[in-house]
């Protein structure tokens, strides 16, 4: 059973994140990079399904800017076999579209049974790529699972939607998405950390897959302005003295709230 | 099939598991009114046609394509797209307007991945321009906003429930059945269903004009009926950090921040919750907040406009009987 767990570098959350106002891009210098936690829920999935089969291979796959290898690297150190890097200045800054285009063409090359990503990264809160990828790839998606099986030729989970909570199944092979109520993932030991260093980690360009990122007869959504809103200022902090209860209840009443 | 509007607009509107129309409807109506003429799109279950079309004309389709099928209860995502891939060969819209649900992120990615459409998500805001259809994001927890475009063709997006106040005149009913040739397309199959149960009438979270928040200061479920107890006396919605939901006091979908539901109402009130940013990033657009936090060094002092140093469980009692005073 090959699993691919997609995984992404994104700014670190505890920190400030910034945009750049000129090209709209993240600001790789502003925050630290780290992999997105959900990623690494993912691939805790992953993991442990393998810990208790031994024909279970795992692979790591992102598509990053290359400065993004060490982020990736941390997969193989927490147990993934290999790592698929996709990385090409070409593209910066790609849509939707063109990352489901990428990945979806890596994970054929590299060949799977079973693809988990994460319902949602915290720098693109897409959470349609999933979706996306199983329609290229013409298998099922079952997406938003907050408790996963697999067995050698399924998948099945409860998947927590809006307003309803259900349970669904797919034939591999199949993406899934998974929700931060799975658990979070093992740390890398020292023993990992040593063995990633030997690991295979192929590095792919988009002409390695046969996607050309700067095709214009595909439909592309462009980002048209960018603005900062201004940080929100800090008001009134008072310490309750017996009265806190009551200085709240008179601000709803100033401000016309009640 | 007659001839659509050329500015047609086509809204997919979502159903409860009890086949009432989702309250996003209004919203998604309101938005497509704003750009075009809004056609939306039914896709239920045998006999809930007509209901459906007359509660989406009262919210602003000047038509109403319907779709009765049995296949989306047991198929996941893969009637939905079939379809929306129908509705849209047959108006040509110049876009196509879905919920941000779980449900609806699904049917969007899977739809302009099979069509090649441009898709933005996430969509709080829809304008038009010389050159065509504008959408809005609010980016990193409303610090940044940006518009975007299709480069050409129609543009899918998933709107954000709740975000668009906009809302379209009622309309004529104008109901058109949909011929639907399944795709065959692979899919996940549905094995059961249960509706979340709305144990109370107040207001959903998404789109709620107030909301009363509960972190892990609460201490346990039991006490996080506190909470509950100020969102009644307001009429507000209930939200809670993510540690509160990890520690079971209350269902995820009532997770406000990074990775659960933005709001942006007019009061938001925090009790016993930190201000993490992740949950600041869901929070800090409301108009008006209020934290109540034992630890003067909480980071929610610093978007709050008003904040209490002191215990939830002596101010928020007091609160509530001043409320309570008040309606006397
Ligand atoms: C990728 C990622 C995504 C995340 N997404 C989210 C998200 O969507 N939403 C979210 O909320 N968090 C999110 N988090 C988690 C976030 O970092 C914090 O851990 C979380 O918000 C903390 O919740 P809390 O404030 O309830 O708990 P704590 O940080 O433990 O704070 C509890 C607060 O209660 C106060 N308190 C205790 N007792 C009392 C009392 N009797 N009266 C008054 N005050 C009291 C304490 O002083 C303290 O400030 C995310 C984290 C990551 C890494
Ligand atoms: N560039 C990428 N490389 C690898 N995986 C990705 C990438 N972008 C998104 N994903 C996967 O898709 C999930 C949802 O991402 P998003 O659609 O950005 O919210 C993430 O949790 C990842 O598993």
């Amino acid at each position: 059973m090959k699993i691919i767990v997609l995984v992404k570098e994104v700014p670190d959350t505890y920190g400030d994140r910034k945009l750049d106002l000129e090209t709209g891009l993240a600001d790789r210098a502003a925050s630290e990079a780290v992999l997105d936690e959900i990623g690494e829920r993912a691939l805790e999935v992953a993991l442990s399904f393998a810990d208790a089969h031994d024909d279970a291979e795992v692979v790591v796959m992102s598509m990053a800017p290359e400065t993004a290898a060490p982020t990736i690297r941390k997969g193989l150190a927490m147990g993934a076999a290999a790592a698929v890097h996709i990385a090409d200045p070409g593209l910066a800054g790609a849509d939707l579209g063109l990352t489901a285009r990428v990945l979806a063409a890596a994970i054929r090359r590299t060949g799977f049974d079973l693809v988990i990503a994460g319902n949602l990264s915290t720098d693109g809160s897409g959470g349609v790529l999933p979706a996306m990828l199983a329609e290229l790839l013409d298998v099922p998606n079952a997406t938003a699972l907050s408790s996963i099986e697999i067995t050698a030729d399924s998948v099945s989970g409860t998947r927590s939607a809006d307003d309803a909570t259900m349970r669904v199944s797919a034939t591999l092979p199949a993406v899934v998405s998974i929700t931060e109520a799975m658990p979070s993932a093992r740390f890398p030991n020292f023993k990992g950390i040593m063995a990633a260093k030997k690991k295979p980690f192929e590095t792919l360009t988009a002409a390695d897959l046969g996607v050309e990122p700067h095709d214009l007869s595909v439909a592309m959504s462009i980002m048209t302005a960018i603005a900062e809103k201004p940080a929100r200022a800090a008001g009134l902090k008072v310490t309750d003295e017996g009265d806190g209860g009551t200085r709240i209840a008179e601000y709803l009443v100033e401000n016309r709230l009640v | 099939m007659p001839d659509h509007p050329a500015d047609s607009i086509l809204v997919l509107l979502e159903t409860s598991p009890n086949g009432e129309l989702a309250t996003s409807a209004s919203g998604l109506l309101g938005a497509a009114a704003l750009i075009g003429t809004p056609v939306a799109l039914a896709v239920v279950a045998p006999g809930e046609a007509g209901t459906i079309a007359e509660q989406a004309a009262e919210r602003g389709a000047a038509r109403v394509l319907v779709v009765e099928t049995d296949s989306m209860r047991t198929q996941l995502t893969i009637p939905h797209v079939d379809c929306l891939a129908a509705a849209v060969a047959a108006v040509a819209p110049d876009a196509v307007l879905i919920p941000n649900s779980i449900d609806g992120r699904d049917v969007a990615g899977r739809f302009a991945a099979r069509t090649g459409a441009a898709i933005a998500v996430d969509v709080i805001g829809v304008s038009r321009d010389d050159e065509g259809i504008l959408v809005h994001h609010s980016v990193y927890g409303g610090a940044y906003t940006v518009a975007s475009a299709a480069t050409f063709g129609p543009i899918v997006m998933t709107v954000r429930q709740g975000a668009v106040d906009a809302r379209a005149e009622a309309q004529a009913v104008a109901l058109e059945s949909l011929e639907v040739s399944a795709s065959g397309a692979a899919s996940a199959v549905i094995e059961s269903v249960e509706a979340v149960a709305e144990t109370s009438s107040r207001p959903e979270l998404r789109g709620a004009k107030r909301v009363v928040s509960g972190g892990r200061g609460l201490g346990s479920a039991e006490q996080f009926a506190l909470v509950e107890e100020l969102a009644d006396a307001l009429g507000a919605a209930v939200g809670a950090s993510r540690a509160a939901v990890d520690a079971g006091y209350i269902p995820a979908s009532h997770q406000v921040g990074q990775t659960g539901v933005s709001v942006s109402p007019q009061l938001y009130i925090a009790l016993g919750i930190s201000g993490a940013i992740q949950h600041r990033a869901g929070m800090q657009t409301a108009k008006h907040i209020i934290a109540v936090n034992k630890d003067p060094d909480a980071p929610i002092f610093e978007v709050a406009d008003l904040g209490i140093v002191g215990d939830v469980f002596t101010v928020v009692p007091q609160l509530v009987s001043a409320l309570a005073e008040r309606k006397r």
